[in-house]
């Protein structure tokens, strides 16, 4: 049965205040999700102050500025911080997102809160498990499956097909659709998720792949690909502007489409 | 605790091969139900005014019978099928099990029940 309510030890509690950067005149209040494993102890909320004269435009760069200068023991992913990577993905003023392309002065009203991805494990701090995420896209064959033997010298794909891979492959794997859709809350263990739905399409509309059909059989199950109900909180969160919802339905359609 | 590869759980028992029919079903009952119900809210309406005998004969003529009885059987498909969802969404195990029973069981006999008064009304 769905759980209404957090386990006990998952409750936040009110953490700790850091003190306010001295001399400074622009400051801004940022409330960051701490959880530590090793301590034993709930989750908390932490405030930071955060002098914005010194500090860069977007959320990891106070991310950034926060362990350096005041607290070196919060723990955030991070790599290209031009959102490729897809490593900061986090939970921005109530949006699923990109910490690094994402401006501090976006999160409108008071305080800047920011918390991991959503109805994920957490390992530490703002910093989800996304072990079953990861397995879940590598079920769905993320690469090229033929049966033809390999042309000399490559796949051909004419600007036609090619162009049915936009708004596809430019997805980096940041899970915040997959976090934001509570079909995935509810449901994650079976449900694939957007992104990973998102690639399957990918892969599926694919002109030089040759497992279409394999691909579409692995997905006709009510919870694998199903329980998407067109909530659209994945377009609608996506960092890249990409909309998973719409390749789902091309699925669907692809699926009823080849047996009515 | 079972020391199954993230991959194993992630693909599971693999595919039910089913859920097609489902969506294929409630995509035909939503657009049946785009026809029926302005159908029958107008023939609901035109027999509504009436005393209680001129119901009763409205309501046993053949076309409001038809369409009074075709837009109950197609709603209560619908909504059954949507309960299923919500159940399938929110229950799991035995008691998912046994929603979906029991919501199946009572979707039918609320159709017969239907089909029967309105039979009844129309003999």
């Amino acid at each position: 049965m769905v759980e209404f309510a957090l386990p006990k030890n998952s409750r936040i509690t009110t953490g700790k205040t850091w003190p306010k950067p001295d001399g400074a005149k622009n400051i801004r209040k940022f409330q960051i999700y701490r959880w530590n494993p090793d301590d034993g102890k709930n989750p908390s909320v932490d405030t930071y102050f955060v002098d914005m004269d010194t500090c860069g435009p977007m959320i990891l760069d106070a991310l950034i500025k926060i362990k350096n200068e005041i607290d070196p023991t919060l723990t955030f992913r991070r790599s290209c911080r031009e959102g490729i990577c897809g490593s900061c993905a986090m939970n921005i003023g109530g949006i699923n997102t990109l910490a690094c392309i994402y401006g501090i002065d976006e999160v409108k009203g008071g305080a800047v809160k920011i918390y991991p991805l959503p109805h994920m494990p957490v390992v530490k701090d703002l910093i989800p498990d996304l072990t079953h995420f990861y397995a879940q896209h590598a079920s769905i064959m993320p690469w090229l499956e033929t049966k033809t033997n390999r042309p000399a010298k490559e796949w051909k794909q004419s600007i036609e097909d090619r162009k049915k891979l936009d708004g596809l492959y430019e997805c980096v794997m940041c899970a915040s659709c997959s976090t934001s859709c509570p079909s995935y809350w509810w449901n994650g263990d079976r449900y694939l998720g957007p992104a990973a739905l998102l690639h399957a399409y990918r892969w599926i509309i694919d002109s030089r792949d040759e497992a279409t059909g394999e691909r579409l059989d692995a997905l006709e199950d009510p919870f694998k690909l199903y329980r998407c109900h067109t909530i659209m909180n994945c377009a609608k969160t996506c960092p890249k502007g990409l909309n998973p919802a719409a390749a789902i339905a091309h699925i669907k359609k692809m699926m009823v489409d080849r047996a009515v | 605790m079972r020391y199954l590869t993230d991959r194993k759980r992630a693909q599971g028992t693999g595919s039910g091969r089913q859920g097609t029919e489902h969506h294929w079903k409630m995509l035909v009952s939503s657009i049946l139900m785009v026809l029926v119900v302005p159908l029958f809210i107008f023939v609901f309406g035109a027999g509504f005014s009436g005393s209680y005998e001129d119901v009763l004969a409205y309501f046993g003529r053949p076309f409001p019978a038809i369409v009074t009885g075709l837009t109950v059987t197609v709603i209560i498909l619908h909504v059954m099928r949507e309960a299923h969802e919500a159940i399938e969404d929110y229950m799991h195990g035995v008691p998912e099990r046994l929603a979906l029973i029991g919501s199946t069981a009572m979707a039918y006999t609320m159709i017969v029940t239907a089909i029967f008064a309105l039979i009844k009304l129309a003999l």
